[in-house]
């Protein structure tokens, strides 16, 4: 009851002149963004519990052993629930040992190895990631990071196999083409918004399609397909062009995880510590104030949209430059996509992101086990990463669900 | 009908809005409710329309206990209730927003039976003396005539308690009589009325009884022949001054000359029509006028909020129309905005950071690009401590300070750098009487010092008490600049769009 009175006081407090007009829905809809994309920690816990509880059942569900003692549960129910005890744990099992720590390994170089392939995975999720979280503290829904890692990597594909440069050189430069690539491929967006209002959601998931094409296109040329092959890819790229493996050739580890734990302290800085992220902030949590203050609003729009795609470009060099070393149409895999996630679990902040990153990551990773060690189809983990931004994206759903408290704003307009 | 409110308590959390408050409103009279923003007026009026359960406490109508679910029952039990801000469908004329909500058909055809509405609204109409045609679309109607809608709307349902909550604050003081009048004729009439509100004037004008509250207590009654110091007192809990200290103003050169200045809203109406005017260093011109006659956009086009469609303005001989936000307010601009909470602050953001908000660019407070957390610190403490402004920390959030303190903050931020010209829209809407003394005397002060004030203000108290010299304002043009002294009622007229001369 108070919750919802509340609701009401709030919005015919915004007198009747201004009611319903485009600019007041326009304030919601940029107040249920930053509701989304900087919800309460709890929530976040609460959600990632929900939606693996859910991802749970279904797996149990779908289980044959479970449903085979199904038909006889009411005359031995205990066949039930062991048969639901042992999916259960050779689900988790499964997934520990795909995503952590091989307990059936010989030794323990071995055994890391799925660790690893986590932290390997994560990377573009955490540097795509802080590009989105970016753009979310800016109040910019930025859903480009696809098409920016695609572009990126494009770039950087093609310094990589069709320069010839000295080691170490070549292997920035490429860097820096992936970077360059994803930027433009962010301030485009960016602009438009800032120039002429045009709405980022739509223009990135534009620009995403239009990515996706543009590489297609460039892959059936001449200039970017392999030699003696009719599939569409690249040349491999020079090994020079690629980054180091920091643990040796037997894991898949490579700089460029590295690179994204620096990117991460690097937008803390930048976020917490610079007066560029003074004004990102708050433009995002109120554009008005920070006009009045004398911000151009237009100028940080472009700014966060060139940082946030410069970083998805660089999450696109640890696609190219460091696990696929050859350019494809589905280069970016879904990553672009999976940023958005993990940026809205990291509540947007720098820490939040590459700890959700590294969740993902290992979910990602533990994939395949999960198929082939305990006969859960992979898609489970989609469903549980599309059950965590369901729940994320409906904070008063999570709090009904666990009877949280409601969040501080709310009560203060009931006061 | 006889009103009685017996120990009502209403919590939300930690924070009791409502402490055992009784209240007696007696059949057939005007009963004001007084109290600051923020004592629980409006929490208890809620309480009593069915908004809000009470956590404690009983309603009696005629000595008989009732309570109320929702606002449907309250009407039906015959109160009424006129809210601050209108409830009314503003394509919709008159009569079908009087009829809203319990639609009467007609007996065959089950048609909304409009004509019944029609027939209602001009009785209704006719008695009190409203002059509404019911046929008129409500936003088209001014915003008294809005007002008279919803009372008409309550006494369609056969009101016998009408609750008026903050029912002057977007009049004209002539509306504000018409209203007083029409409170009046409702008393004798037979209807009880609660007026909420934290304006002495009125009260004085209109009460037959009065309780005050503060902190959500009732702290006493008072009879309407009380003095308003008395009633001001009892209201904050200390004694106040009612008049505002100010010496004569020695005006130098003019600083802020505007020449001709015309605007566009952002629908492309023509909000401001060639308005001219200048303010010397060392005086106060405070802009009076309704809500909605251009002042608004008279301070957005000064600071660049809006783009200028003819004329100029010069800062020290300095144009500043056309360059953006950011430049004029380092050319020596302080801006104090209307709204504070969507204009003035980042609510999510620490004190200490909205001190900052338009300096965070200049040393100490930054170096280059990076933030000085030493010198942000620093600076919040001074400022916090140079405008008491109440809080437990300076990294709370603004959104937790009260509105006091919130306009302190904003104030504090905007006198912290070498101004020429303070502009300050509406400085005290929504204050509590203590900060609206603090904010007059910090603004006099940077008067004193030889800055050019520029104020905006809809309340006409604060217009004479502040300015040196008053401009009118009336459809987007400046009807005429008098003397401060200029009495209420010329300036009344005036803010209807009598010039000057006729007017006096």
């Amino acid at each position: 009851m108070s919750e919802s009175t509340a609701t009401t006081d709030r919005s015919s407090a915004d007198g009747p002149e201004s009611e319903g007009s485009p600019e007041e829905a326009g304030r919601d809809f940029g107040r249920l963004m930053r509701e989304i994309t900087q919800s309460d920690l709890l929530v976040v816990v609460f959600a990632i519990f929900a939606a693996m509880l859910l991802g749970g059942l279904l797996v149990v569900l779908a289980d044959k052993d479970v449903l085979a003692t199904t038909g006889y549960f009411f005359s031995r129910p205990g066949d039930f629930f062991a048969a639901v005890g042992g999916t259960l744990s050779s689900v988790f099992t499964t997934m520990f040992q795909g995503a952590i720590y091989n307990t059936n390994a010989s030794d323990v170089a071995v055994g890391i190895r799925p660790f690893t392939q986590t932290l390997t995975v994560a990377t573009p999720l955490i540097l795509a990631g802080l590009g989105l979280g970016l753009g979310f503290r800016a109040g910019l829904f930025n859903i480009g990071a696809q098409g920016q890692i695609i572009i990126g990597a494009t770039v950087g594909a093609y310094v990589g196999f069709a320069w010839d440069l000295p080691v170490v050189l070549h292997l920035i430069v490429a860097v820096v083409g992936c970077v360059l690539g994803g930027a433009i491929w962010g301030f485009i967006p960016g602009f438009l918004k800032a120039r002429t209002g045009a709405h980022e959601v739509i223009t990135t998931i534009m620009l995403n399609y239009i990515a996706l094409n543009l590489v297609s296109f460039a892959l059936s040329k001449t200039a970017f397909q392999r030699p003696g092959s009719t599939n569409p890819q690249s040349p491999l790229i020079a090994e020079t062009a690629e980054y180091p493996l920091i643990l040796g050739s037997a894991y898949n580890l490579h700089l460029g995880f590295l690179l994204a734990l620096a990117a991460a302290g690097g937008v803390w800085w930048l976020l917490e510590r610079s007066t560029w992220g003074f004004q990102f902030r708050a433009v995002g949590a109120n554009p008005h104030a920070a006009r009045t203050a004398g911000m151009s609003v237009s100028k940080v729009y472009i700014l966060v949209m060139v940082t946030a795609g410069a970083l998805a470009g660089l999450a696109g060099s640890a696609q190219i430059l460091g696990t696929e070393h050859s350019l494809t149409a589905g280069v970016a895999a879904s990553f672009g996509f999976d940023a958005i996630t993990v940026a809205l679990l990291g509540r947007s902040r720098p820490l939040g992101i590459v700890f959700a990153a590294l969740l993902f990551g290992a979910l990602r990773a533990a994939g395949p086990a999960l198929q082939v060690q305990a006969g859960v189809p992979v898609d489970i983990v989609l469903v549980i990463q599309s059950l965590i931004v369901l729940f994320i994206a409906a904070p008063p759903l999570v709090r009904t669900m666990f009877r949280l408290p409601a969040p501080a704003h709310v009560k203060e307009v009931a006061a | 009908m006889k009103l009685e409110l017996r120990g009502i308590t209403k919590k939300f959390g930690d924070f009791t809005a409502n402490n055992k408050i009784d209240l007696l409103v007696e059949e057939g009279k005007i009963h004001a409710l007084l109290g600051e923003n923020g004592a629980g007026k409006s929490t208890l009026m809620n309480v009593l329309f069915g908004f809000y359960d009470a956590d404690e406490g009983t309603i009696l109508l005629d000595d008989e206990e009732v309570v109320f679910a929702g606002p449907g029952d309250a009407m039906a039990a015959g109160i009424g209730m006129v809210h601050q801000h209108f409830m009314l469908v503003p394509p919709f004329t008159v009569a079908e927003n009087v009829m809203l909500g319990h639609e009467a058909v007609t007996g065959f055809a089950k048609i909304l039976d409009l004509d019944a509405a029609r027939a209602t609204v001009r009785e209704l109409s006719e008695r009190f003396g409203f002059h509404l045609d019911p046929d008129a679309k409500v936003e088209d109607l001014a915003v008294g005539a809005q007002q008279r809608v919803e009372i008409i709307k309550a006494l369609s349902r056969q009101a016998k308690v009408l609750i008026l909550d903050e029912p002057t604050a977007v009049l004209t003081p002539q509306e504000t009589d018409e209203l007083l009048e029409i409170v009046k004729q409702l008393r004798d009439s037979g209807t009880s009325v609660v007026l909420i509100t934290h304006k002495l004037r009125e009260v004085q004008a209109v009460a037959d009884t009065i309780t005050v509250i503060r902190l959500g207590k009732v702290v006493g009654t008072a009879k309407p022949t009380a003095s308003r110091e008395e009633l001001a007192s009892m209201m904050v809990g200390r004694d106040v001054s009612m008049t505002v200290d100010k010496g004569t103003a020695k005006p130098g050169d003019v600083v802020l000359a505007v020449k001709n200045l015309s605007a566009k809203d952002e629908s492309g109406h023509e909000q401001l029509r060639r308005v001219s005017f200048d303010v010397r260093a060392g005086e106060i011109l405070a802009v009076a006028g309704v809500q909605g006659n251009g002042q608004t956009e008279l301070m957005e086009a000064l600071l660049g909020v809006i783009p200028t469609t003819g004329g100029k303005a010069t800062v020290d001989g300095e144009v500043i129309t056309g360059k953006s936000i950011g430049d004029v307010l380092m050319s020596g601009v302080g801006f104090v905005p209307e709204d504070r909470t969507e204009d003035g602050l980042v609510a999510t953001f620490t004190i200490a950071n909205n001190l900052i908000l338009d300096l965070y660019g200049i040393e100490p407070y930054s170096k280059g690009l990076a933030l000085q957390p030493a010198a942000i610190t620093e600076h919040a403490e001074r400022s916090v401590e140079q405008f008491d402004i109440r809080t437990t920390s300076i990294r709370a959030t603004a959104g937790s300070l009260s509105g006091g303190n919130q306009q302190k903050v904003v104030l504090a931020r905007e006198l912290s750098r070498p101004l020429k010209v303070l502009m300050a829209s509406q400085p005290t809407r929504g204050l509590d009487v203590g900060s609206i003394e603090f904010v007059h005397k910090r603004i006099i002060q940077e008067r004193d010092a030889g800055t050019a004030v520029l104020i905006v203000s809809s309340e006409l108290d604060e217009v004479t008490a502040l300015a040196d010299r008053i401009a009118v304002m009336y459809q987007g043009q400046i009807v005429d600049i008098v003397p401060a002294d200029t009495d209420r009622e010329t300036l009344g007229l005036m803010m209807a769009g009598a010039h000057g001369e006729d007017a006096a």
